[in-house]
């Protein structure tokens, strides 16, 4: 079906953009707390933050364990990140239409709601 | 945005957990009866794209970063309910892989991360959008207000919990003017954002903006049932 090849086309042209967007710009974010980071650094509560319980866990903030370079293991494990959370929310959303089975609805009727 | 553990105390966490169980609870089920099977691959897009672009934090202020959010946006592209499961399945693979988030604190995030700006602000966005024409214009400006105000009511948010139970002893009032001042810049950048990915969806397949429907002909969007979901 046509309509299903040109929403298939936009997925992966997405896809593309947001791993692009993962690999090549993130290294380049900017690495100054956030806005909750530094409120709580400025109002003196940042020491209540414990250390993460996975804190050494191969991807800890957003690095690949093992790589130096540092923007190359930003990059990696943004594009492990963005694979990872395509593959699970697909699987999550494609449950749906599984259970529901592939009737015949009129166009409108699936699209209300 | 994200909440560390410990920030806030054992019984925030707990109920913040609750009602976020209860919240994405809810959204399966109304999701799994309403994603029509053209949005569903657009949902999953919708949370790599938001887990992609939650890395690009942009300078706010000195010394002050922010980033996306996504609640809003993934709630306008694919509606409130597969929009809060994408969100929720982003800051799922963010906590327990990234270190990113809290693990005690994970309720409370997709509470404040999802949740919050992605049902206030799809409101916002519907009611901004019924008395503003029919046109991509309204739905891209009504995209920048809803999301930028989404980030401000999530500080906000914040300060709720934090007023609750926070384990700190910051004075509430200078906690809740630092929170909003720096996310009303936040969310500058998070309207932009937002404004500009349904802009492009909306450029190449506008039946696939769940918030734009009503201006492709032949579809029709927009039960009652939709128009409930401010609620939290």
């Amino acid at each position: 079906m046509a309509t299903r090849r040109g929403v298939t086309a936009i997925v992966i042209g997405g896809l593309i953009v947001a791993l692009g967007l993962a690999f090549f710009v993130s290294p380049l974010a900017s690495s100054s707390p956030d806005g909750l980071e530094k409120v709580a650094t400025d109002e003196g509560f940042i020491d209540t933050a414990e250390d993460h319980g996975l804190a050494d866990s191969p991807l800890a903030d957003y690095g690949v364990e093992g790589v130096d370079n540092e923007s190359i293991s930003t990059g990696l494990s943004g594009i492990i990140g963005v694979a990872i959370t395509f593959g699970l929310a697909l699987l999550l959303f494609g449950i749906f239409h599984v259970r529901r089975g592939r009737d015949d609805r009129e166009p409108t009727a699936a699209a209300t709601g | 945005m994200h909440v560390p553990d410990g920030f806030l105390n054992a019984g925030v966490s707990v109920a913040t957990g609750v009602v976020s169980a209860g919240g994405i609870g809810y959204s399966l089920v109304r999701a799994k009866e309403t994603l029509s099977e053209r949005l569903a691959p657009m949902a999953g897009l919708v949370a790599a794209f938001i887990f992609a672009v939650q890395m690009l934090n942009f300078p706010v202020a000195a010394g002050t970063s922010g980033h996306l959010l996504g609640g809003a946006l993934a709630c306008i592209v694919v509606g409130p309910w597969a929009g809060v499961i994408a969100v929720a399945v982003v800051l799922i693979v963010q906590g327990l892989l990234f270190a990113d988030g809290g693990l005690t604190a994970l309720g409370t995030n997709i509470l404040l991360i999802a949740i919050i700006p992605g049902w206030t602000g799809f409101a916002i966005f519907r009611g901004i959008r019924s008395f503003l024409p029919g046109n991509n214009g309204s739905v891209i400006g009504a995209s920048f207000v809803a999301a930028f105000a989404s980030v401000v009511i999530a500080s906000i948010g914040f300060v709720i919990l934090y007023a609750i139970g926070g384990t700190g002893n910051a004075p509430m009032g200078t906690v809740f003017g630092a929170m909003v001042g720096v996310h009303f810049l936040v969310g500058i950048g998070e309207g932009l954002i937002t404004a500009l990915t349904v802009g492009a969806v909306l450029a190449v397949r506008p039946d696939l903006v769940y918030g734009a429907q009503d201006l492709v002909p032949g579809l029709t969007v927009g039960g009652p049932a939709d128009v409930a979901v401010g609620r939290s």
